[in-house]
């Protein structure tokens, strides 16, 4: 069995960090497993954690209204899920659900963003990696937004 | 210049909007061919004319394909057009897909919307010689799960064809069980070698756009990437002018163009 | 620029140095009555709506004698000469290609049967047209118009007729008008090909004759049939002076060096916008240029619905439709529909035709109806570049001496 360094070390999020910094990351990890249908987390609830997935698919979703839950966008194997944790007011903007089996390494958001502000280096290097990963998402929802696809009249 | 009378043989509905047109020319003598990636020119008598790509499959004996969206008067009226009505054509017209350049080398089909038409038969000539190629990639994105377009194909072109097929759609509900996103994000779904990888692409404008972003951010070559370009057709011969795309005219100098090529004319607005 | 690429010879004639000769009114007369008879249309010069167009011509008498025109940015007046001259003038807003391209032509009709619908193509017209009074500038824009409608993978067969049946009766230009900048596009103002016979008007005191000679086989054939005397060596040297005279007084010029590349690298440039503030997209430069070639087709039907039409109309990319695709027009704005034009005009059609799209005739400028002058805005381009401050002069526009 891989120990969970092993793991992280390889997953490009954590790609040439600094050996103390990674181990002190591991320390709050944990391998967690989601059923087909679970919910990760659900929108509002505290932002206390984020996941690099290993394997499996999240959906996540917004529920308007009156409507039936609409699926935005997909988390698949070797991305993150999860931003809220580092950003005010630390709340999950989405309900996230398991659409399949999915493994994945839980990060304990709270305990790390407890340590960025102790550590503004650390902090640093985790926003650094953070936010490439927002902006693409960002990028993403953009050209979702323009409805490429859609009729044109 | 004059349309040569041709009949429908099937139509297939594909989706809500979209169908697809078996056409056989009305003379059996008459002699068709024609390389992925071409059109033709479709007209419905007394509606018009309209430049419709060749989806069909390029062993040429199963069918004639054309799959048309409807989004105007002329592809409303072809759509809804029955078996053993008649249509004129003219055509082929336009360039084919890099598939001789592709040989020996992985390949990566990224396709929008209805932009999955043109490169199916592509498709379909990489699968004819399979062995010539490596890893063959298909990334397809698409509006909803209701509008991907030769869905039951994909399972085939995965399990007979060892293609590597991954397809997202922009928006989904809980029925939905595969990809949410758009296309680009698939990209690094896929394995390819990008020093040896042609890729083609085809779909609006702004997603081929961010598709090579996404390509040439993974490795590819902006030389060794192939794009489709969509402008006014008329004539489709050269002389009406309309598809002018600065220098080039889309109808005989495209519709597939290498990027490196167009590069500087894909980043002006309103050229 | 590839000044070569103007010269490329579109008929397979050898172009035989003929001794010039010699005709008066009458000898011109007879040339107009032997083309008659030789089945061709004449279409010439004549007056109508106080302007030079092209139309049947029957005698001299339909020339427009003793007229000449003053042209501006935006101007065009007919105004007496002092003298009698038949070629006196500089351009109208015709160009050839009405003949050649016409601005309406139907490609095919197709009839509703019990099958569905049969089409029936359009008949080549074996109509034979002789030009009289093209002037260089013109010869050098049907060559232009040759590279796209014949020299190009495809052929249109209608065009090909009717130009394959032409015959041309060229006149070098005894004056230059203000928008003319044929010397600066190397296509005039001396008549050097496509040409079956050449005229040059001399005028002097009660003398009023046409130095003429011969371009090609047919013309050869016309010319002995005209009975023109030998010219003398002061008839030749004379047309050779105005000719130069008139390479003297073009008021306009155009920088072409290195345009397209000028172009290409300015296709963003505060220029344009300027240029839209002013420019009403009403297409009169495309209509009276005589290259411009964009066509449209609509299809029509009739009333029953069982008789259908396909029409080729002539174009311009300054409508809003041009550039339509499903869900809206690609070049919305005035500036990006002038951009395509200019551009085209001398850049991209460099790369698709192996030649410059102006060949300096100026009736864009004249009929624009805001004075919208090509020249000038090459010339703001071009002198808004960094290598180019200090060299102001020279780069275009009008001349100073105009």
């Amino acid at each position: 069995m891989k120990t969970l360094e092993s793991v992280l070390i390889k997953h490009p999020f954590f790609e040439n960090l600094d050996e103390p910094y990674l181990k002190l990351i591991t320390g709050c990890a944990a391998n967690v497993k989601f059923e087909s249908g679970q919910f990760i987390y659900r929108q509002g609830e505290e932002a206390n954690q984020f996941y690099i997935i290993r394997q499996g698919k999240v959906a996540l979703e917004v529920c308007p209204p009156g409507k039936t839950p609409v699926t935005v966008q997909t988390v698949n194997e070797g991305e993150i899920l999860g931003w809220a944790w580092l950003v005010p007011p630390y709340r999950c903007h989405f309900d996230a659900q398991a659409t399949e089996l999915t493994r994945a390494i839980a990060l304990d958001g709270k305990c790390l963003r407890q340590k960025c502000e102790e550590d503004i280096k650390l902090g640093y290097e985790l926003l650094k990696r953070l936010l490439p990963a927002i902006g693409r998402t960002m990028e993403a929802t953009r050209l979702q937004l323009v409805d490429v696809y859609g009729k044109r009249d | 210049m004059v349309p040569r009378p041709f009949r429908v043989k099937t139509v297939i509905q594909e989706t809500h909007d979209t169908a697809t047109l078996d056409l056989q020319p009305e003379n059996p003598e008459e002699e068709f061919s024609f390389s992925p990636g071409q059109f033709n020119m479709l007209y419905v008598f007394g509606i018009g004319e309209v430049p419709i790509s060749i989806s069909g499959s390029s062993n040429g004996s199963d069918g004639f394909f054309h799959t048309i969206r409807d989004v105007g008067k002329v592809t409303h009226a072809l759509i809804n057009l029955r078996p053993g009505e008649k249509v004129g054509l003219r055509g082929p017209f336009g360039n084919p897909w890099p598939i001789e350049e592709g040989k020996g080398k992985d390949v990566v089909i990224m396709a929008g919307g209805i932009g999955l038409a043109p490169l199916r038969p592509a498709l379909y000539a990489l699968i004819s010689r399979r062995d010539q190629y490596g890893d063959i990639s298909l990334l397809y994105g698409s509006r909803t799960k209701e509008d991907l377009l030769f869905h039951p194909e994909f399972e085939i072109w995965k399990k007979k064809h060892g293609i590597q097929v991954k397809d997202t759609i922009d928006t989904g509900d809980r029925s939905w069980k595969g990809n949410v996103g758009v296309v680009t994000t698939l990209v690094s779904r896929v394995s390819f070698d990008p020093s040896n990888c042609i890729a083609m692409i085809c779909g609006p404008e702004i997603m081929m756009k961010f598709s090579v972003l996404e390509l040439v951010h993974a490795g590819l070559a902006e030389k060794n990437i192939y794009i489709t370009m969509e402008r006014n057709m008329k004539c489709a011969v050269g002389f009406c002018g309309h598809c002018q795309f600065g220098p080039a005219f889309i109808c005989k100098d495209g519709p597939v163009f290498r990027y490196d090529r167009i590069k500087p004319f894909i980043s002006t607005r309103e050229l | 620029m590839g000044h070569a690429c103007y010269r490329i010879f579109l008929k397979t004639v050898p172009y035989i140095m003929n001794k010039p000769e010699v005709i008066g009114k009458e000898g011109l007369n007879r040339l107009i009555q032997i083309l008659t008879g030789m089945g061709y249309q004449v279409i010439g010069p004549t007056v109508r709506d106080e302007a030079i167009v092209y139309d049947s011509v029957h005698s001299i008498e339909d020339l427009p004698a003793g007229w000449t025109d003053e042209q501006e940015g935006g101007t065009y007046r007919l105004k007496k000469r002092s003298d009698e001259a038949l070629f006196g003038y500089t351009l109208g807003p015709h160009s050839w290609k009405q003949f050649l391209h016409p601005p309406e032509r139907r490609l095919w009709q197709a009839q509703k049967d019990s099958l569905g619908f049969d089409i029936v193509p359009e008949k080549l017209n074996n109509i034979k047209y002789a030009f009289l009074g093209v002037r260089s500038c013109e010869l050098h824009a049907i060559a232009i118009q040759d590279k796209v409608f014949i020299q190009s993978p495809h052929t249109d067969l209608h065009y090909q007729s009717l130009r394959q049946n032409a015959l041309f009766v060229a006149v070098n230009c005894g004056q230059a008008g203000n928008t003319c900048f044929c010397v600066s596009m190397q296509t005039g103002p001396k008549v050097e090909m496509g040409y079956d016979l050449v005229l040059t008007e001399i005028l002097d005191d009660e003398c009023h004759t046409f130095l003429i000679s011969a371009g090609s086989d047919a013309g050869k054939t016309i010319l002995k049939a005209v009975e023109a005397k030998p010219a003398g060596e002061n008839e030749v040297k004379r047309a050779e002076e105005i000719i130069a005279n008139t390479a003297n007084q073009m008021g306009r010029t155009m920088a072409t060096e290195n345009i397209k590349e000028l172009l290409y690298e300015n296709v963003e440039h505060p220029a344009w916008e300027k240029i839209a503030g002013r420019c009403l997209s009403c297409a009169n430069c495309t209509m009276v240029c005589p290259t411009c070639f964009c066509s449209t087709v609509e299809d029509v039907t009739d009333i029953t619905g069982d008789h259908a039409e396909r029409w080729q109309k002539w174009d311009s990319c300054f409508t809003m439709d041009f550039s339509s695709i499903h869900g809206g027009a690609v070049r919305n704005s005035t500036q990006s529909r002038y951009r395509q034009w200019m551009t085209h005009k001398l850049a991209s059609w460099q790369d698709q035709f192996d030649t410059s799209g102006c060949v300096g005739c100026g009736r864009c400028i004249t009929w624009c109806p805001v004075g919208i002058d090509l020249t000038r805005e090459v010339a703001v381009i071009r002198e808004s570049q960094p290598d180019q401050a200090g060299k102001l002069s020279g780069s275009g526009g009008q001349n100073e001496n105009s």
